[in-house]
């Protein structure tokens, strides 16, 4: 056993209706790569809130180094050498790197030190950064580097880091692994949180897992493997989704060499799309987030008109027309963000059916609201979708976020669209819930829709995709099948390792 | 105002008098607005000032005590604002709008037995030699001494912008709330400190208008100052010189059209009246949208309230 940086002692914490933390200790050694395991809601978060001064616990101690701590407030804790990495929520778009890393600095030097020790730093460790560049300007992979940079400059003994790969092609994130490595055997400790358990059980040598708040088990991840893990995660025997094989039909959906300006100033404009949806195909679309995810849903689902001739749904042309003509004429959507852009928080379920719904299913006559029959579709949607909700008067924002995903997505699936588009389907959802969603899109499919699933979730495209190609800088690679592409390929697909060096490379 | 052709020292020394009241109340908002809360109350707190700063002087005799209690009043107002949004967490917008309508009220009532008074007058700064000066002199070196503390307020709002910690602390909160608020900022107690400055200027602003410029009280003397102050910061995409710059352009204009009028311009009065709104309007709007980032330089979490969450 390792030498001891950090035990956890019965921490405890309560929030009105929830125990996020149930008596979880474990011990982190020094140097050593800790990872913590859980789903959504498991209590990972509210348990690193703790270490880092954010939250404070109810009942429970820890021991740093011998000594008790307990971080009233972040800067306590980075001045004790706790660092974290965020998944996101800690970067200042409108700001340069050099401000954004000297936010979250107890003493940050002087601007000019400063800009030149960040140059040192990300480079000794090979992530460059130009200090003097706003981060709203940077792609997800430097963002992260920003934050790592930010930790290393205060020399951490422990560094906390948030599902840090979510955002970072494959190759970005072998890099990053080659600096926590590197790290690791100068002494600093990492508590890793992710879910994704073949990392884990690449990277780390030690994990716990929590489940329901409470702590399951604490085991080396190399001697398990990853279904064992997953299991342990949650609590149940997990059954990957099946489909039957069936010929692609006809071409339903064609995009060709569209070029499309970002609405948004720090977006990403699409650059000469061009892809064909056929009946009955799983057409899978990775990238690492901000590369054009957003504008290709908006550009589908009709939210930016884009030149008429140039994307059609079966062979009509629809560029020029708005959501609910789509609609009407078989193309839904399902958007990434839940909450206030797939269905509106303060309105009930029943509201919220009738949004997307009215368009297909008839809610709406003379001008005036079916309420009754509006009712019926929302509780309809509630049975087969095993939403699990008291009623369909809820508000949607009361859901949580596997239930209203799936509320949304089934939404959808009701309507019985030749072609649905969804973005994210199984962002931060627990593991039965996105297998249950995964297997409605593939039922659809088998149905003879076409369904086009954009995702960061690689595992998640490799489950469901028959065909695949990525986004890189608003560019769309072109559509291969997805039978036999390896990781790696599929990671230079989604621009491989941008510019990032691994570590030993520069610094020897 | 002198009557027929119009002389530039004077024009230029009038126009100086006539942005500053706008200046302060803009470089106060823009300091709020900076840290990520739009404070639509600016129209009430300056007339707070103006007439709280007016009762002061002249129940005291001195008009720098005068300002002294219009900053305190502006900011008490403030106050009233940071306590509705910050700490009950209600609407910046409706709260803002509240706050200017119960601010017209008020000092109306305040004001009642002080309207027709004289108050006592605030001297020139004697900035001897200068003021001697051909042109410059009169322009730009014969004034009440609110107008240079109003253009080194403006230097300082920007050297603190750009180059403080606090100020860094100030435009992250503004930026990003939960990012600041993971970092352990507390951003609450920067922005109820942004909501005070913004008062306190604002108050300042009015005071300006009832002891020097008109001077007298009378009731809504402000007559929507406090909202071309608030256009400005927009307009002014939250840059301190580029506000100062609208405020002058402004007030320009105020004079200009004021001297046109009263040399007798075939205009009708009422396109003189409105041509100061309109044209600082369109020359900011013009300047904001040429840069791809001008347009879109809000600050990130403006108008939106922060709930910490954990």
């Amino acid at each position: 056993m390792r030498q001891p940086l950090l035990r956890l002692d019965g921490l405890t914490k309560a929030y009105p209706g929830v125990l996020a933390n149930d008596n979880v200790s474990f011990e982190i050694g020094i140097g050593q790569m800790h990872a913590l395991l859980g789903e959504n809601g498991a209590g990972k978060s509210t348990l690193v809130k703790m270490i880092y001064g954010l939250v404070k616990p109810d009942k429970g101690q820890m021991v740093l180094r011998d000594l008790p701590y307990a971080p009233a407030q972040p800067s306590e804790a980075r001045k004790n050498g706790v660092a974290m990495v965020f998944q996101h929520f800690s970067l200042f778009d409108a700001l340069d790197v050099a401000e954004n890393v000297a936010l979250g600095m107890e003493n940050p030097p002087a601007m000019r030190d400063l800009a030149k020790r960040i140059r040192d730093v990300s480079e000794e460790y090979g992530l460059p950064l130009d200090p003097n560049r706003l981060v709203g300007d940077l792609s997800a992979g430097e963002r992260q580097r920003v934050e790592i940079v930010r930790c290393l400059l205060q020399d951490p003994k422990l560094l906390i880091m948030d599902e840090p790969t979510s955002v970072l092609t494959p190759q970005e994130v072998e890099i990053l692994f080659r600096t926590l490595r590197q790290l690791s055997s100068e002494g600093t400790a990492i508590l890793y949180i992710s879910h994704k358990l073949e990392e884990i059980r690449a990277l780390c040598d030690e994990a716990t897992i929590l489940r329901g708040g409470k702590k399951v088990a604490t085991c080396d991840p190399r001697e398990k493997s990853a279904r064992e893990l997953a299991e342990l995660m949650v609590g149940q025997i997990l059954t990957p989704p099946e489909r039957a094989a069936k010929p692609r039909g006809d071409v339903l959906l064609s995009v060709e060499n569209l070029s499309l300006k970002s609405n948004n100033p720090f977006g990403t404009s699409l650059k000469d799309i061009s892809f064909q949806l056929h009946a009955g195909e799983v057409l899978g679309i990775a990238g690492v987030a901000g590369n054009g995810q957003d504008e290709l849903l908006l550009m589908l689902s009709g939210e930016i008109p884009s030149p008429s001739g140039q994307v059609k749904l079966k062979s009509q042309p629809i560029g020029q027309l708005g959501p609910n003509a789509r609609r009407v004429r078989g193309l839904v959507t399902a958007p990434e963000e839940r909450l206030g852009h797939a269905a509106a928080p303060d309105m009930s379920l029943t509201a919220n059916a009738l949004l997307s719904g009215a368009a297909r299913k008839g809610l709406v006559k003379n001008g005036f609201i079916d309420w009754k029959k509006t009712d019926t579709f929302a509780r309809e949607i509630i049975a087969k979708f095993d939403v699990r909700t008291p009623g369909s008067h809820v508000l949607a924002r009361a859901l949580s976020g596997g239930n209203l995903q799936k509320f949304v997505i089934g939404r959808e699936i009701e309507l019985a669209p030749d072609v649905i588009v969804v973005n994210q389907p199984t962002w931060g959802v627990d593991a039965s819930a996105a297998a249950f969603i995964r297997q409605a899109l593939l039922d659809l499919a088998s149905a003879g829709a076409g369904v086009l699933v954009i995702s960061q979730d690689l595992d998640e495209l490799l489950e469901v995709a028959d065909s695949f190609a990525a986004l890189n800088e608003g560019r769309l690679t072109p559509v291969r099948p997805a039978k036999g592409l390896t990781v790696e390929e599929i990671g230079l697909m989604m621009g491989g390792a941008h510019d990032m060096h691994p570590a030993h490379e520069v610094a020897e | 105002m002198i009557l027929g052709s119009i002389n530039p020292a004077v024009l230029m020394a009038a126009l100086m008098v006539a942005a500053t009241p706008i200046l302060l109340a803009a470089i106060g908002e823009l300091v709020v607005e900076k840290s990520g809360v739009l404070n639509l109350g600016v129209e009430g707190m300056m007339i707070m000032g103006a007439c709280l700063g007016f009762i002061v002087a002249v129940n005291t005799g001195s008009p720098f005590l005068g300002f002294v209690g219009a900053a305190f009043a502006g900011m008490a107002l403030s106050l009233l604002f940071a306590l509705l949004t910050q700490a009950l967490m209600t609407n910046q917008v409706a709260s803002g709008l509240a706050l200017t309508l119960f601010g017209l009220g008020l000092s109306a009532l305040l004001g009642q037995r002080y309207v027709g008074i004289t108050p006592p007058r605030t001297p020139k700064l004697d900035l001897g030699p200068l003021s001697d000066i051909p042109f410059l002199g009169r322009a730009i070196f014969s004034h009440d001494i609110m107008v240079y503390l109003t253009i080194a307020l403006v230097a300082a709002v920007w050297w603190f912008l750009k180059y403080s910690r606090a100020g860094m602390i100030l435009r992250a909160v503004g930026e990003n709330h939960d990012a600041a608020h993971a970092l352990g900022y507390h951003v609450k107690r920067v922005r109820v400190l942004a909501i005070m400055f913004g008062g306190a200027c604002a108050g300042l602003g009015g005071a300006y208008l009832s002891l020097i410029r008109v001077p007298q009280w009378t009731e809504g003397m402000t007559v929507g100052a406090g909202w071309i102050a608030l256009a400005l910061v927009v307009f002014a995409s939250w840059r301190p010189w580029r506000a100062m710059a609208g405020a002058y352009l402004f007030g320009g204009i105020v004079v200009l059209q004021l001297n046109l009028q009263a040399a007798g311009v075939k205009i009708p009065v009422e396109y003189l009246s409105m041509s100061p709104y309109l044209i600082t309007i369109a020359v900011l709007v013009f300047i904001s949208s040429g840069k791809a980032r001008g347009s879109s330089n809000a600050p990130g979490s403006l108008n939106r309230p922060f709930h910490a969450s954990s």
